[in-house]
């Protein structure tokens, strides 16, 4: 397919000459040396083979997997902005798994694996219910329920999870058993890498050429279409997208502790699951696309740290250029449709998702 | 120790904390009578929060307070502009804003501050005893020796209440979030109101983000909002998008977050994580237990049907 591939590298262009026209200005803007923090900024996400892999892959994993839990939630019709939560969960009891369970190897390093995907899909199905039996609005709840998770992150690395001299607020370090295994010549990048492209290729694979897939889009573009017409059972299609969207994030969690941190604190996540949201957006929840935007986000926030560091450049800055962008694509298509009766598959969004 | 000495700080507490909840959900009370929803609230209560910093800095207290409703226009007016004049999608572009408040604020507190993250120690609005109430017992203390900015919401909610139930302009809003299209038949100039509404929102928000910095923390700290913005829209839907009912709503969330002083003071021995997650628990169950018996303006977080002015 030359056009989706001609596509998809036209997206990347523009993608990446709008990121980095937006930090420049913003740069410009606060009054920094713009040509040495666009250099940091390159020093620390591409610049070497080291910061490519160690720095930008490595963060690009799980930005891979919550972007992608977000755009399948969101391609529902389900504002799910909880990833943050899921992520957390997924890594508390993939932790608690593979500190309390004895090793047998590979199995309980994928049992891990499967039990973080499974409480980011437990931590979910709360909002899930919620919405599903009450009518509350997930934005409000899955919020919450980030705040809730932290909370209890907060509790357990000083509480039941505790290493044992307790002297930090964190668990004791996973055995080397049930650790990703790094990549060779490839720096601290690991395994993890090559499980989120799998899993966001199935997943843009499924929504393109599945009746499942059918079945979310239609779901998501119109609701009570899809219920009179297609006869689809349309709250058990968004709670089971709820929960997935759950499990890939959670997923994200398992994995940053068993291939990056090997071990649970309250900082482990720098908000990814937030990032995600943009990262799904402007790959207008389509998932091989999401694969893009996260390297680009994982570059970006890679090279913040060498700007901060370099350069003397706030690393929250980061967060405006996000926004920007995202602020640059939601009106962009509200412009778009204005313009002209768009067809509702040229916009990133379900039209459920716009009126709602 | 006393019933009194374990109460009457409790509700003190309690009124202190629901402040600026009230403050923002008041504000967010007129955005949704409006027909719009507001997520970016969360970022105009960290704005304001950042703006009053700036203004106690640089001028004391009331400039502090014109900073922090200052700074809350500002996100406002983005709001505004992406949503009611290009129609962009309400929750994403308030997501979108709030991500933006936290990264300017953080950015723009780094740069002015420095990296050091050292607790800066600003100026506070005293609290201000009124006379003659403030002496009854129990209840006075608590209600009526507190700062100034916290007067303010015992008189806006009755007055928006009545300015929401009784005038003109109070049905005119309310008709452009129940049926804009009607509205805007019958003359109301839907999107000027819905803009005008919309700022109000963002200036209570932004005064709620001051009242956290200069009637109570005393300082700016990074993601210091917390997600008050979100609970205080919670909040909206707990008080029926009724002025009188969210300000009293409001006062329960106080009263919850306000639990974990009562408890440390009589001694409780629970982990201190488990009371932070309170509000937020709180705003769940709440939700669950309110949403379904209410009705939601009918036009919410609906754009107006194009086209807008062809007639």
């Amino acid at each position: 397919m030359p056009m989706s591939v001609f596509r998809s590298l036209a997206f990347a262009t523009l993608l990446v000459a709008a990121t980095l026209l937006a930090t420049a200005l913003l740069l410009a803007i606060g009054g920094y040396d713009v040509r040495l923090a666009l250099a940091a900024l390159w020093t620390g996400s591409l610049g070497s083979w080291y910061s490519f892999t160690s720095a930008t892959l490595v963060r690009a994993i799980p930005l891979m997997l919550s972007g992608g839990a977000i755009a399948v939630a969101f391609r529902a019709g389900v504002f799910n902005i909880g990833a943050e939560g899921q992520l957390l969960a997924g890594a508390s009891v993939a932790t608690a798994v593979a500190l309390g369970l004895p090793t047998f190897g590979m199995a309980t390093l994928v049992l891990a694996l499967v039990v973080g995907a499974a409480g980011g899909a437990a931590w979910a199905s709360i909002a899930a219910l919620l919405r599903a039996r009450f009518g509350v609005l997930e934005v409000i709840s899955t919020i919450m329920l980030n705040f809730v998770a932290l909370s209890a992150v907060s509790y357990l690395v000083r509480g039941p999870l505790q290493e044992p001299t307790h002297a930090y607020p964190q668990t004791s370090s996973i055995a080397s058993a049930v650790r990703l295994i790094q990549i060779p010549g490839a720096g601290r990048l690991h395994v993890g890498f090559v499980l989120a492209l799998s899993v966001l290729g199935a997943a843009g694979w499924i929504m393109r050429h599945t009746a499942v897939g059918f079945r979310l889009l239609a779901v998501g573009e119109s609701a009570s279409a899809s219920a009179s017409a297609g006869q689809i059972d349309v709250g058990a299609v968004t709670t089971r997208a709820f929960l997935v969207s759950g499990a890939l994030a959670g997923l994200a969690g398992a994995v940053e502790v068993q291939g990056v941190t090997f071990a649970l604190y309250e900082n482990i996540s720098p908000g990814y699951g937030y990032t995600a949201i943009a990262v799904a957006l402007l790959a207008g929840l389509d998932p091989w696309r999401v694969i893009v935007s996260a390297l680009l986000f994982a570059a970006l926030e890679a090279g913040a740290g060498a700007m901060q560091r370099d350069a003397g450049v706030p690393s929250t800055l980061v967060s405006v250029v996000e926004a920007l962008l995202i602020l640059a694509a939601v009106t962009a298509q509200a412009l778009r449709l204005r313009r002209s009766d768009a067809p509702a598959a040229e916009s990133p969004m379900p039209a459920g998702v716009r009126a709602s | 120790m006393s019933q009194v000495e374990v109460v009457a700080p409790f509700l003190a507490a309690a009124v202190r904390t629901a402040t600026p909840l009230a403050l923002a959900a008041l504000g967010e009370v007129l955005v949704e009578r409006a027909g719009l929803i507001n997520i970016g609230l969360e970022g105009a209560i960290l704005a304001g929060a950042f703006g009053a910093l700036v203004g106690a800095t640089t001028a004391g207290v009331a400039a502090g307070y014109a900073g922090a409703i200052l700074a809350g226009l500002v996100v406002a007016a983005l709001f505004a502009t992406c949503v009611v004049l290009l129609r962009a999608d309400q929750i994403i572009t308030g997501t979108a804003l709030t991500l933006m408040s936290v990264g300017v604020t953080g950015t723009l507190y780094r740069a002015i501050y420095g990296n050091s993250g050292a607790a800066l120690s600003l100026p506070t609005s005293a609290p201000l005893p009124i006379p003659g109430l403030s002496s009854i017992p129990v209840i006075g203390a608590a209600l009526f020796v507190q700062p100034p900015v916290t007067y303010v919401v015992y008189l806006l909610a009755p007055a928006m209440a009545w300015w929401l139930g009784r005038t003109h302009a109070g049905l005119a809003l309310r008709a452009i979030g129940e049926r804009p299209e009607a509205a805007e038949a019958a003359g109301i100039a839907v999107n000027r109101l819905r803009v005008l509404a919309v700022l109000v929102g963002g200036a209570l928000g932004g005064l709620a983000g001051g009242t956290l910095v200069l009637a109570q923390a005393g300082t700016f700290a990074e993601n210091m909002s917390a997600g008050r913005g979100f609970i205080a829209i919670a909040i909206v839907v707990l008080g029926r998008w009724r002025p009188m009912g969210v300000a009293l709503a409001a006062l329960l969330f106080g009263a919850a977050s306000a639990l974990q002083f009562a408890f440390q003071a009589m001694g409780w021995g629970a982990p201190y994580q488990l009371f932070l997650a309170i509000p937020y628990l709180l705003t769940l169950a709440a939700l669950a237990g309110a949403v379904g018996r209410t009705r939601a303006p009918a036009a919410l977080g609906k754009p107006l049907a194009r086209p807008v002015n062809r007639s």
